[in-house]
C-alpha cells in the first residue's frame, strides 16, 4: 500500500498528541524570533524584514500574506538559512528548530535540516526541476541523501512518493524528463520531493501561482491532506486571500517588512483590524460589486531603507494620526487569537 | 457598428523544429467567431493552451489565419500586408501581461510610449511628440516626471500604465489586453482595474481582455466568450454566464474559483470533472465530462442559439 513507509508517530491519535504522550511533537516548533533581515542596496545595508516573529507548530498552516517587496519569501527562505550567498544577512533575532538555533548549526547540520526537517516547494515548477535529469533520478538523489537506503529502496520509495501524491503509471514517469510533464504533474513531482525525505515543515512559497485555476485547486487538495496525514506545519507564503481561505488555520499579514497583524484565519477574514489588512481585503475583484470601482490604497510601499521610523503604513492610511510616527509595538492591540500593530484599530467590525 | 470582428477563424500550428516528421499539428483556433462594439469588454477565458491567446494575435493581424475572417470597422483586413496593413494597424493595440518585460530597458519612458508615434505620425515634431507622450501619461495617471527615466525605476503597477499608455498613443478603437493584471499585486491590481475602466468611459473603446481570473472578468467584462481546446464552449453576457451557465466546462471553471471566506471550506461542490485531457473527435470536453453520452463522441461543436456548444447542457433555460 502506499505510504506504508510512514513512520508510525503519522498514525497517533491526534489527542494523543494534545495531551503530550508524543514529546517529539508537543515540544517541536519551528520558531522565529525578532528576526531582522538585511540586504545590500548601493552599497548600503538596510534592513527589509524587521523584527519578525513567527511560530511554526506541527499540524498546523500559517499563511504568510503580503504584496511583492514585503519581505514574505525572505522570511521563508531564512528559515532554511537561504538566501545568505545572495547577500541576505541576519541582523538580529533568532530562528529555532526545536530549540535548537538554526544560526549555530555546521553547514553539515544544516544539510540535515534542508529536506530532513524543513522542506521547501517553489513557486515555478517549470524551472525547479533540472530538465537534464529523468524524474525518477532527481528523486532518489533526494532520498538517498537523507535516508540510508540503496538503489532499489530508493526507487520503491520514489514510486511509494509518487503514488502518494496522486500520479498514475508512476513507473513510466520516473523515467521521464521534466519537460513531458505539465505543469501540474511537475508541481506534484516537487511536492512528492519535497515529502522524500519526511520532514515536520513544509515552507510552499506561492505553490500554485504558475497553475491553471482547475488544477490548482487538486493542488491545494493535495497539500492539505499530505499535512493533515503526516501532521505537517506548512508555512504558506502568498499573495491570495483565497488560498488563505482554503488552507490556513493561522494567519500573518505583512507590510514594509513587518507582521502587521496575525491571528486565527477566521479571526481575520471576521474580524480584520489593522488598516492595511482591511484595505487589502477590501480591494478584492471577488468581493465587490460587477461594475463599481474597486477600493485602492493610495501611495506606494516604501522600499527598504526609507521606511518611516514609526508605523509603516502610516503614510497611507486613513487612520494615522500623530502618535503613529513613533514605533508601534507589534502587539499594540490585541484580544484572544488576534494582534495587530495598530494603535487606532478601536474595535474592529 | 462593430468597431471588431472575426468570422470562422481557424489557425492550425505545424509541429516544429526537428521534430516536424514524427510531430503531431496543433489545431489552435478551430471555427471562432465574435464581435465587439465600441465601449464594450468582450472577455476569453480558459485555461492554458485553450488558444485565447492566438485567437487575440489573429485579430490583431499579428497571425494570418489558415481561413476565416477579421475586420476592423467594418473592412475586410484578412489579406492586408504591408503598408497597407501598417497604415491600419493604429485600430487596434495591445497591452501585454509582463510590465518587467514588455518595456526596452534601455529606453527612455517617453521613448518607448513615443514608439508608435513614429510610425503613425511621421508628421509629428519632437515637441509635439513629448506633449502627446505627456498628455497620455496623464491619462493613465502618471505625471510628467518620469518621462526621462528608465523602466528599472518605476513599479510594476506605474510599468503597466506606462504599457498601457503606449497602447494608446496612436488612439486606437481596440484595446486587446493579455492578462493586464495576472502579474500585479491585488492592491495595484486593483488601481489598474479601475483605471482601464475610466479610460474606456472617457474614450469609447472596445476590449477584448483576455484572462484566466474570473472574479477580474466578472468585475470588468460585459460580456464573455469562454473557450476549450481551441474552440468556443459558451458564450454571452457576463451575468448570464456567472449566474446560470449552460457548459459543463463553464461550470468546471467556476467552481474552480478559490473561495473568499474560510466558511465556504466546507462547501461541497457537484463533482462534474471526472477525467483529465481532451478527445481529438467530437466534443473536446469528452474526457472531462459527467454528463457525457454516446452521442458526444460524434458532436461538432457548433453553438446553440443561446450560445453553447453542448449536447446536453445543465440549463436550458438560460
Amino acid at each position: 500500500m502506499a505510504g506504508d513507509h510512514l513512520s508510525a508517530y503519522h498514525y497517533f491519535p491526534l489527542k494523543w498528541l494534545e495531551s503530550g504522550v508524543l514529546m517529539r511533537h508537543t515540544a517541536a516548533m519551528l520558531e522565529l524570533s525578532n528576526l531582522s533581515l538585511s540586504v545590500s542596496i548601493q552599497g548600503e545595508r538596510v534592513d527589509a524584514v524587521s523584527a519578525v516573529s513567527l511560530r511554526l507548530a506541527p499540524g498546523r498552516v500559517l499563511g504568510l500574506v503580503g504584496e511583492s517587496g514585503c519581505g514574505k519569501s525572505l522570511t521563508a527562505q531564512a528559515m532554511l538559512r537561504l538566501g545568505e550567498h545572495q547577500g541576505v544577512e541576519k541582523s538580529s533575532g533568532d530562528i529555532r528548530l526545536d530549540g535548537k538555533s538554526l544560526f549555530d548549526m555546521s553547514e553539515e547540520q544544516l544539510r540535515t535540516v534542508r529536506g530532513g526537517h524543513i522542506a521547501m516547494i517553489f513557486q515555478e515548477p517549470m524551472t525547479a526541476l533540472n530538465p537534464v535529469f529523468s524524474i525518477g533520478s532527481q528523486i532518489c538523489e533526494v532520498i538517498r541523501l537523507h535516508l540510508d537506503m540503496n538503489k532499489q529502496q530508493a526507487h520503491q520509495r520514489a514510486i511509494d512518493l509518487l503514488q502518494d501524491v496522486g500520479m498514475q503509471d508512476v513507473e513510466q514517469i520516473l523515467k521521464q524528463y521534466p519537460d513531458s510533464l505539465s505543469g501540474g504533474m511537475r508541481q506534484r513531482v516537487l511536492i512528492a520531493m519535497a515529502m522524500a525525505a519526511d520532514p515536520d515543515y513544509i515552507i510552499a512559497d506561492e505553490p500554485t501561482t504558475a497553475l491553471d485555476v482547475s488544477v490548482q485547486k487538486r493542488i491545494i487538495a493535495l497539500l492539505l491532506n499530505l499535512q493533515k496525514k503526516r501532521n505537517l506545519g506548512l508555512l504558506l507564503v502568498t499573495h491570495d486571500f483565497g488560498l488563505v481561505a482554503e488552507m490556513c488555520d493561522d494567519v500573518a499579514v505583512m507590510y514594509a517588512g513587518q507582521i502587521v497583524e496575525s491571528g486565527s484565519v477566521a479571526e481575520i477574514f471576521d474580524h480584520p483590524a489593522h488598516p492595511y489588512t482591511r484595505a487589502l481585503m477590501a480591494c478584492r475583484p471577488e468581493v465587490s460589486s460587477p461594475g463599481k470601482a474597486l477600493p485602492v490604497i493610495s501611495g506606494q510601499v516604501p522600499p527598504p531603507g526609507r521606511w518611516p521610523s514609526g508605523c509603516h503604513f502610516a503614510k497611507r492610511c486613513p487612520l494615522a494620526a500623530d502618535d503613529c510616527n513613533n514605533p508601534v509595538a507589534a502587539d499594540a492591540w490585541s484580544r484572544e487569537n488576534h494582534v495587530t500593530r495598530c494603535l487606532h484599530v478601536g474595535e474592529p467590525s | 457598428m462593430s468597431v471588431l470582428r472575426v468570422s470562422g477563424l481557424n489557425k492550425t500550428f505545424a509541429a516544429g523544429g526537428m521534430f516536424k516528421a514524427i510531430g503531431k499539428a496543433k489545431r489552435a483556433v478551430i471555427d471562432t467567431s465574435f464581435d465587439l462594439v465600441a465601449g464594450e469588454t468582450l472577455a476569453i477565458v480558459g485555461e492554458s493552451g485553450s488558444g485565447k491567446s492566438t485567437t487575440a494575435r489573429l485579430a490583431m493581424q499579428l497571425l494570418a489565419p489558415d481561413s476565416g475572417n477579421i475586420f476592423w470597422d467594418g473592412e475586410d483586413v484578412t489579406h492586408l500586408t504591408g503598408k497597407a496593413l501598417r497604415s491600419r494597424r493604429s485600430h487596434i493595440q495591445m497591452v501585454f501581461q509582463d510590465p518587467f518585460a514588455s518595456l526596452n530597458p534601455r529606453m527612455k519612458i517617453w521613448e518607448s510610449v513615443a514608439e508608435g508615434l513614429r510610425v503613425h505620425r511621421p508628421d509629428m515634431t519632437k515637441t509635439q511628440r513629448r506633449q502627446k507622450v505627456a498628455e497620455t501619461l496623464a491619462l493613465c495617471g502618471l505625471d510628467d516626471s518620469g518621462m526621462d527615466r528608465y523602466p528599472h525605476q518605476f513599479s510594476g503597477g506605474q510599468r503597466q500604465r506606462i504599457g498601457i499608455a503606449r497602447a494608446l498613443i496612436v488612439e486606437p478603437k481596440v484595446l486587446v489586453l493579455d492578462e493586464p493584471v495576472s502579474a500585479l499585486d491585488v492592491s495595484v491590481q486593483a488601481q489598474v482595474l479601475n483605471l482601464l475602466k475610466d479610460i474606456q468611459a472617457a474614450k469609447n473603446l472596445a476590449y477584448l481582455f483576455i484572462s484566466h481570473d474570473l472574479s477580474v472578468v466578472r468585475h470588468i467584462a460585459d460580456r464573455v466568450s469562454v473557450m476549450f481546446a481551441g474552440r468556443v464552449v459558451e458564450q454571452g453576457n457576463v451575468e448570464d454566464i456567472f449566474e446560470h451557465c449552460a457548459h459543463p466546462y463553464t461550470r468546471a471553471l467556476l467552481d474552480a474559483r478559490p473561495i473568499t471566506h474560510p466558511d465556504e471550506r466546507n462547501r461541497v461542490d457537484e463533482v462534474l470533472v471526472i477525467g483529465e485531457g481532451m478527445s481529438d473527435s467530437g466534443c473536446a470536453y469528452q474526457p472531462r465530462c459527467a454528463f457525457k453520452q454516446e452521442s458526444c463522441a460524434s458532436f461538432d461543436g457548433e453553438l446553440d442559439a443561446q450560445g453553447c456548444a453542448c449536447l446536453f447542457p445543465l440549463n436550458s433555460q438560460k
